[in-house]
């Protein structure tokens, strides 16, 4: 079989009238050789009639149909007008479906690119709006906890418990991982007290971090509800989403993290002490050690956290979670949206503690 | 028996963020009645739904329920006209981490002072009625679709609502689950007489429950029919109307083709 003949363009002018011949094969592939040309010879002459000669196209699809309607939809003085001769009857009528000048590309909206300014404003408006949807968040969060501690039989302590096995108890592998690790590593760079482990203010950060996928969870679990209408479902049963899903979650997450906390501690100590038993410390010598470096003062200290981290971990998680839009998509953003917002609580609210413990002399 | 409004709603206006989707529509559905929305796709027939029942605030109007308006009721006057009502939605909505008794059990729960024995007969008897009874200890997931519509269903009726909202009920069922969800809705509506509002465009189900529809048209931003489906059918003047009955595709579509 023969190669199908290219598409190909030629073009002269005669007697004022510029005339440009196509030939070929005119399909999705082979108009890209001369579809430029084409209109770069109908713009160079602006002010002629333009006669394109199709007589020698042997195919023609929507592609090279395409191209002809671009020829002939550019805006040109009457005077000037393009027309295309000689086009196979069949492909004339599918060249006939189209107006070329319906086809005009509408004129781009010049979209109006705002002021420095303008931009910033409105930036700060965004930002402004989402402080108050936290604010409110923060204020129903906060009148629904107070209702559940003055009506605790109305709390739906089955979810409690359920979210505290997931929050506590599937979290104790990875605290447990965690905190033996870094007992051991503190240990080995022994020169480092065990203060600095100590019972005392890291423990609390990283159990928030481990806890961080509850968060996620939590996000993850209410936007799904989300999605799937049950938040309506519980609307329009009268029932407040606030109190039903995020109190219980909020409660479960503070009556885990200190017990965390707790394991957490108990779990570094043992590593180190594995480790000082590998230098033949006997362990009496090390507990004797941790006893006289670290005090309750350094447990507290530690234990202060936990409550905040729990309420900003789940809180933050839930809120994400409540303003899950619609869509496929829109439950992985919610959950992913909720650990950077955890994350960044938890710095800038572990630089306040820093502060006041330095303050206090902690 | 006269025909008594149990629902009202007067000049309301509906729509997105300055798009408005229905100008100024009334309609009122009477007690007792299988009243059916429809329209085509995007003439906002589930939007209207969701405004009736307090999901959404209308840019203008009021949604009478038995007497009290729901655009402008808040806390306990809300949560009483809330009390008359039950929705079941497109997906069901069924609580996933709740078997299909708890799911029942939960509004019981919440607003009733009732004992436990007691809660979980009344659930019971609940799921009896949509024909669950024996899948009780059931998770949603562990359900098939229509299932989930009935148990949704019956949780919808757990405190005995004169009004049941349904969104889009046979959507994505087959024909048969979804002749026997018809079956349900007129057998609830003939011997409970509760009064059913119900979202759809599925014909089949149209004919086989509705007393009286009214159409939505997203043209028109109104209500463009309204009455007995059957009747409609056949007499309307109106060609959409028509089409949408005999389902045949739009005039204008055909005016192109032709």
């Amino acid at each position: 079989m023969a190669p199908s003949p290219a598409a190909s363009l030629s073009l002269s002018d005669v007697d004022g009238k510029r005339e440009l011949r196509l030939a070929g094969r005119l399909d999705s592939y082979s108009i890209a050789g001369v579809w430029p040309d084409a209109r770069a010879a109908l713009d160079a002459a602006p002010n002629v009639p333009v006669l394109i000669d199709t007589s020698r196209v042997e195919y023609c699809d929507g592609g090279g149909i395409a191209m002809l309607v671009d020829l002939l939809r550019q805006p040109r003085p009457p005077e000037a007008q393009v027309s295309v001769v000689g086009l196979k009857p069949q492909f004339q009528t599918l060249l006939d479906q189209f107006d070329p000048v319906a086809m005009r590309a509408p004129p781009k909206e010049h979209e109006e690119r705002l002021h420095t300014v303008a931009e910033i404003g409105r930036a700060a408006l965004i930002v402004g709006r989402d402080m108050r949807v936290q604010v409110a968040f923060i204020g129903e969060t906060s009148s629904a906890l107070w209702f559940a501690i003055t009506h605790p039989h109305r709390i739906r302590w089955k979810d409690v418990w359920y979210t505290c096995e997931q929050v506590g108890v599937n979290a104790l592998p990875i605290v447990a991982l965690i905190s033996f690790l870094l007992g051991i590593i503190l240990a080995f760079q022994s020169a480092v007290p065990m203060k600095q482990f100590g019972a005392e203010i890291f423990v609390a950060d990283l159990v928030g971090l481990s806890i961080l996928r509850s968060g996620a969870a939590f996000a993850a679990e209410i936007g799904t509800m989300k999605v799937n209408e049950e938040l309506n479902a519980l609307t329009t049963m009268g029932l407040d989403p606030v109190r039903f899903l995020v109190v219980t979650r909020i409660i479960a997450a503070l009556l885990m993290m200190p017990l965390l906390c707790i394991f957490a501690d108990l779990i570094g100590i043992l590593g180190g002490a594995l480790t000082m038993i590998s230098f033949n410390i006997p362990i009496s010598a090390f507990l004797h050690e941790v006893d006289s470096l670290v005090d309750v003062k350094d447990l507290l200290a530690g234990l202060a956290k936990a409550p905040v981290f729990a309420i900003l971990i789940a809180g933050i998680g839930c809120l994400r979670g409540l303003q899950t839009q619609t869509g496929a998509s829109a439950v992985g953003i919610s959950a992913t949206r909720a650990v950077v917002s955890a994350i960044i609580l938890l710095v800038v609210v572990d630089g306040i503690y820093a502060f006041v413990y330095y303050l206090l002399d902690i | 028996m006269p025909a008594e409004p149990i629902i009202r709603v007067e000049h309301f206006t509906a729509g997105y963020e300055g798009n408005v989707l229905m100008r100024d529509i009334n309609f009122t559905v009477n007690r007792g009645e299988v009243f059916v929305i429809l329209g085509g796709s995007g003439s906002g027939k589930s939007t209207l739904m969701k405004h009736m029942i307090g999901l959404y605030e209308p840019m203008a109007g009021a949604v009478y329920i038995d007497g009290d308006d729901i655009v402008t009721s808040e806390g306990d006057a809300r949560r009483a006209i809330l009390k008359k009502i039950g929705v079941m939605y497109q997906s069901g909505a069924l609580f996933g981490s709740m078997t299909l008794l708890e799911n029942v059990r939960l509004p019981l729960e919440e607003y009733t002072s009732l004992d436990d024995d007691a809660i979980d007969l009344v659930a019971q008897m609940k799921l009896k009625l949509v024909g669950l009874d024996a899948f009780s200890g059931h998770m949603p997931s562990e359900i098939s679709g229509g299932m989930q519509k009935r148990a949704a269903i019956a949780r919808a009726m757990a405190l005995d609502p004169t009004i049941l909202f349904l969104d889009e009920p046979s959507a994505g069922l087959d024909p048969i689950t979804s002749a026997e969800l018809d079956l349900l809705i007129l057998r609830l509506a003939r011997s409970l007489h509760i009064t059913f509002v119900i979202v759809t465009h599925e014909l089949a189900s149209i004919y086989a429950v509705a007393d009286r529809v009214i159409m939505l048209d997203k043209r028109t931003k109104g209500i463009i029919a309204e009455g007995d489906p059957k009747v409609l059918r056949d007499t309307s003047d109106n060609p959409w109307v028509r089409q949408f009955f005999r389902r045949e595709a739009a005039p204008d579509t055909i005016a192109e083709t032709a």
